[in-house]
């Protein structure tokens, strides 16, 4: 969470190609046999999902599983069904077919209190903050559930009305500190520029301190100084805190630098699932997406 | 009808009287559906929900009666308070909606209730709030179907909505500003970027609400005398909204007609085991039953929610 | 100059969390409600206090409850005065069936809970139903309550006039309502009710319960998938503001006009309280006062404004223009600052912090 990290772990979208100091190559050698031990077992599951919207079919058939402690990606062109996916996960999409497995336990369908109860917690892609509370404000919503006090307790200030509150306080801020916005945390969110706003709902995501993060597009709209933070901050999430993220993203470099498998979906169809490596060579997956590789 | 009523052994002045309530509800409907007419026209190119509408009859009725008491001829009278409505639209374009273009429609809803306000004020300043008759030569006789006594005047206000929805409805398929109308409803900026001049667009709006609401004020200042109670009428209209959808030309006058026909034969028999007057909240309670299967009325747009 | 932000640093979460942080600030509220319990009474003419400061008084509570429904939660209500009849009228029955020696503030703050309950009824729609469409079911709830408690006799004990006259109670042997009390003896009994519900909203506001509210208005999808109820969150706003309104009614009754009487709680009086929340600024606690302070003075204003400048005008004509103006108002306010006059006077502060300096 600190500086001196940032430095070394500025992988992902910088070092496309570029060359690899001997200490650094080290270093990422290291860094991803301890990912690989930070693996665990499938988490999250979809199973033969299928969503239709009157007579479009945004997803067909599609499975898929996420294992904990992992960086899975989903990607697609435009309108492949990424977000309606991920939509489906959280519940808010009930598909017609198919289940979410979670834990241990099958729904069909999820619902978004039972997600958001059980440790799932999303970004979205067009920024979905509270326009009209702070940047503090908006992240303590993500610790709603996890806040008990009574209407008493809270309309006296008592009680756990009032130790909750600072108790609470105290954990956002620590996300206001990893995440660097320290300056704007009582500007309501509506005013600060975009970039902002998504690290803004990336704390709001986190305060929920969830087992699965889902992400969608998170990139979107930056430029790169902005891409490479964003990047920090979801691989410091995901090897300090051991969270499971699922991804939705559009740069390639991005992607295939910071995932540990990819899903590629193409028209609700799945085309592709496995290492980043094992997906760039498919030839499928290059036919209806890639072609020619650029950064 | 006798035939008919020896099928179910329903006395025949019964199955008459039913009608005759059935028929006086329908009629009101219609009224209502004149009135309501004006909020979807509205609403349809603006997303505004013009809380006016209802004082807006009552100020295109006060203009011409009043024109009317100055001794102009009916027809001078009408082109005069159209022009007024006219000139309407362009103040509240140009001082109201200009200045709030991009904000929340909430905040557009409060401001067409400051309108409302204000035009009461100034109606009643200029022309004085006594209730002043209304005659322009609608027939005024009762007609006989059978036993059921059916207004005249309200017949001709049925066939004079008839007109009118019809004009409307073909207006806004067919003509080039029906068009832009329908695209500035569904999207203000995609309108604006393919060059339609959303300012233009507001006030022929809202001077056609402004043509709706005069006609709607001389049916109803004919048969109620123009007064205030007019204005009230726009109250009434909303569950008709709520029932035929808010953007929906014939979600009015099918949700008018419900409306007015339930109210009447509610009120009739079923009013008395409630002690009567329940007129006053029986459309409510009706259009609020209908949200609960159909949020978005008869004919309304569903809306969809992306995240 | 005076007035410093700057410099007030706290050194703590629970100093920065603190209702009014800023020690000026406070000085300030304190001495206001110093002044307002101690000094008032004394020098207050009977008129003042009786015609003017207990209405506003009893409508900020009012416009307190609907700032929780509206400003806070954003559900649009039009049934306030529904909301106000019904604690007025169960009050009303509490207090003429209860035993002598149970204190005033019991029927109020029942009636207070009954229109709560009432209030849950009628937002349950919210659920389904959204803006506008909302506006309109409770506007069924007015004026399906105001006729409710018309038909039914129960609540007026079966008095045959249907509109009966408060009942007169006491506290430590001092009237508090009804017809025989004095006017400071209602002044401070209401006064009291509304420092401890403005207390209670703002610490609400900054609360759990305060940003779910915010969070539904904003944004209610973003809300429910962050684990946020829709419909508990929506109906506790429509609860919690009822029981303001509730208690409003109940004092509007008791105190100000010592009857029972459905028209006092008349869609006027609906749209009335709805201005006082938009003019006074959406979502603010100190909105509600300044709202209700503007909109019910601002017609005895204007029917004194003539008389100053010696023009002799006719009622009519009077309350015309005061229609005219109001509305005037209204669209005024929502053009220049559509977050009222809280903001206005957020602004007023900022400047004085750098008075005499332009920036």
């Amino acid at each position: 969470m600190s500086d001196t990290n940032a430095s070394a772990e500025k992988t992902g979208a910088e070092k496309t190609g570029a060359e690899k100091t001997g200490a650094e190559k080290a270093g990422a050698e290291k860094a991803s046999t301890s990912r690989q031990n930070r693996i665990g077992d499938v988490i999250l599951r979809a199973d033969n999902i299928t969503m239709r919207f009157g007579g479009v079919k945004a997803l067909d058939d599609i499975s898929f599983d996420v294992r904990q402690g992992e960086v899975r990606s989903i990607i697609g062109p435009n309108g492949a069904g990424k977000s309606s996916m991920l939509n489906v996960i959280n519940g808010f999409y009930q598909p017609q077919e198919g289940s979410i497995w979670y834990k241990g336990t099958s729904y069909s369908p999820m619902r978004p209190h039972i997600a958001a109860s059980n440790g799932i917690a999303r970004t979205f892609q067009n920024i979905a903050l509270f326009k009209g509370m702070s940047t503090l404000d908006n992240i303590m919503t993500g610790r709603i559930l996890k806040q008990k006090a009574t209407l008493l307790e809270q309309a006296f200030y008592i009680g756990r009305g009032k130790s909750e509150e600072i108790e609470h306080r105290h954990y956002v801020e620590q996300i206001i500190d990893f995440l660097e916005i320290q300056a704007v945390r009582k500007v309501p969110v509506g005013r600060l520029p975009y970039g902002l706003q998504k690290r803004v709902e990336l704390g709001r995501a986190l305060a929920a301190e969830p087992t699965v993060l889902l992400l969608d597009e998170p990139m979107a709209g930056m430029n790169l100084e902005e891409k490479e933070d964003m990047s920090r901050f979801i691989i410091d999430v995901n090897e300090h805190f051991g969270t499971t993220i699922t991804l939705i993203e559009h740069d390639m470099g991005v992607v295939m630098d910071l995932s540990d498998r990819v899903v590629v979906l193409d028209y609700g169809s799945k085309l592709a699932d496995g290492t980043p490596d094992e997906v760039r060579n498919n030839q499928a997956v290059i036919d209806a997406y890639l072609g020619v590789a650029h950064d | 009808m006798e035939a008919f009523a020896a099928i179910f052994g329903i006395p025949p002045f019964e199955l008459w009287f039913f009608f005759e309530v059935l028929i006086g509800g329908l009629m009101s409907g219609v009224m209502y559906a004149l009135v309501a007419l004006g909020f979807v026209l509205i609403f349809k190119a603006s997303s505004v929900f013009n809380f006016s509408q209802g004082v807006m009859v009552l100020f295109a009725a006060l203009n011409f009666v009043g024109f009317i008491e100055l001794g102009l001829p009916a027809w001078a009278s009408f082109i005069l308070t159209m022009g007024v409505m006219i000139l309407l639209a362009v103040t509240i374009e140009r001082v109201v909606l200009r200045p709030l273009v991009n904000q929340p429609h909430i905040s557009l809803f409060m401001a067409t209730i400051g309108i409302a306000i204000f035009l009461e004020g100034f109606g009643e300043l200029i022309w004085g709030s006594n209730i002043k008759p209304l005659n322009v030569g609608i027939p005024d006789d009762v007609v006989f179907m059978g036993d059921a006594m059916i207004q005249q005047a309200d017949l001709f206000a049925a066939a004079v909505a008839s007109v009118l929805v019809l004009v409307l409805a073909l207006f806004f398929h067919y003509t080039r500003i029906g068009r832009a109308l329908r695209a500035v409803a569904d999207d203000h900026q995609a309108a604006l970027s393919v060059g339609i001049p959303l300012n233009q667009i507001w006030i022929i709006v809202w001077s056609v609400a402004g043509f709706v609401a005069l006609v709607a004020g001389i049916m109803w200042g004919s048969k109620l005398g123009v007064q205030f109670s007019l204005a009230i009428l726009a109250l009434k209209a909303l569950p008709v909204l709520i029932l035929g959808g808010f953007t929906s030309i014939p979600g009015a006058i099918i949700g008018g007609l419900i409306i007015g026909a339930g109210e009447k034969l509610a009120e009739v028999y079923v009013g008395s085991f409630f002690g009567g007057a329940i007129e006053e909240w029986f459309a409510y309670i009706v259009a609020m039953a209908f949200l609960a299967f159909r949020p978005q009325g008869l004919f309304g747009e569903k809306i969809i929610e992306r995240v | 100059m005076f007035y410093r932000e700057a410099g007030q640093f706290k050194t703590s979460y629970a100093g920065d969390q603190q209702m009014l942080p800023i020690p000026l600030d406070r000085a300030f509220v304190i001495a206001i409600a110093a002044i307002a319990i101690f000094v008032v009474p004394v020098i207050g003419s009977q008129y003042w206090l009786e015609s003017i400061l207990l209405p506003v008084m009893i409508l900020s509570i009012a416009a307190l409850g609907l700032n929780i429904l509206t400003g806070y939660c954003g559900q649009l209500s039009l049934g306030t005065g529904g909301f106000m009849a019904a604690g007025a009228y169960m009050s009303y029955k509490v207090a003429t069936n209860m035993p002598e020696f149970l204190p005033v503030w019991i029927p109020i703050i029942v009636g207070g809970l009954f229109a709560a309950m009432i209030g849950i009824v009628f937002g349950l729609p919210s659920l389904r139903i959204k803006g506008f469409y909302l506006a309109v079911a409770t506007l069924a709830a007015q004026f399906f309550l105001l006729w409710m408690f018309q038909k039914i006799p129960w609540f007026v004990n079966d008095s045959i006039s249907g509109v009966p006259s408060a009942p007169p109670e006491t506290i430590l042997g001092f009237y508090v309502t009804g017809p025989n009390a004095s006017p400071e003896a209602k002044y401070l009994f209401v006064l009291a009710f509304v420092i401890i519900l403005a207390i209670l909203a703002r610490n609400m506001a900054r609360s759990r319960i305060g940003r779910s509210w915010m969070a539904i208005r904003d944004m209610d999808i973003a809300a429910e998938l962050i684990g946020i109820r829709p419909l508990k969150t929506k109906l506790s706003a429509f609860a919690i503001s009822s029981f303001y309104c509730g208690i409003a009614g109940a004092l509007w009754s008791f105190c100000y006009i010592s009857t029972v009487e459905p028209t006092a709680f008349d869609i006027d009086r609906s749209f009335q309280v709805l201005f006082m929340v938009i003019v006074g600024g959406l979502g603010s606690v100190l909105g509600a006062f300044l709202g209700a302070i503007f909109i019910f003075l601002l017609p005895i204003f204007l029917n004194n404004v003539p008389a100053w400048f010696g023009l002799e005008l006719a009622t009519d004509v009077v309350s015309h223009i005061e229609l005219m103006v109001f509305g005037a108002a209204i669209i005024f306010f929502l053009i220049v600052e559509p977050h009222g006059l809280a903001r206005l006077w957020q602004i007023t502060k900022e400047k004085m912090r750098l008075w005499p300096f332009p920036h």
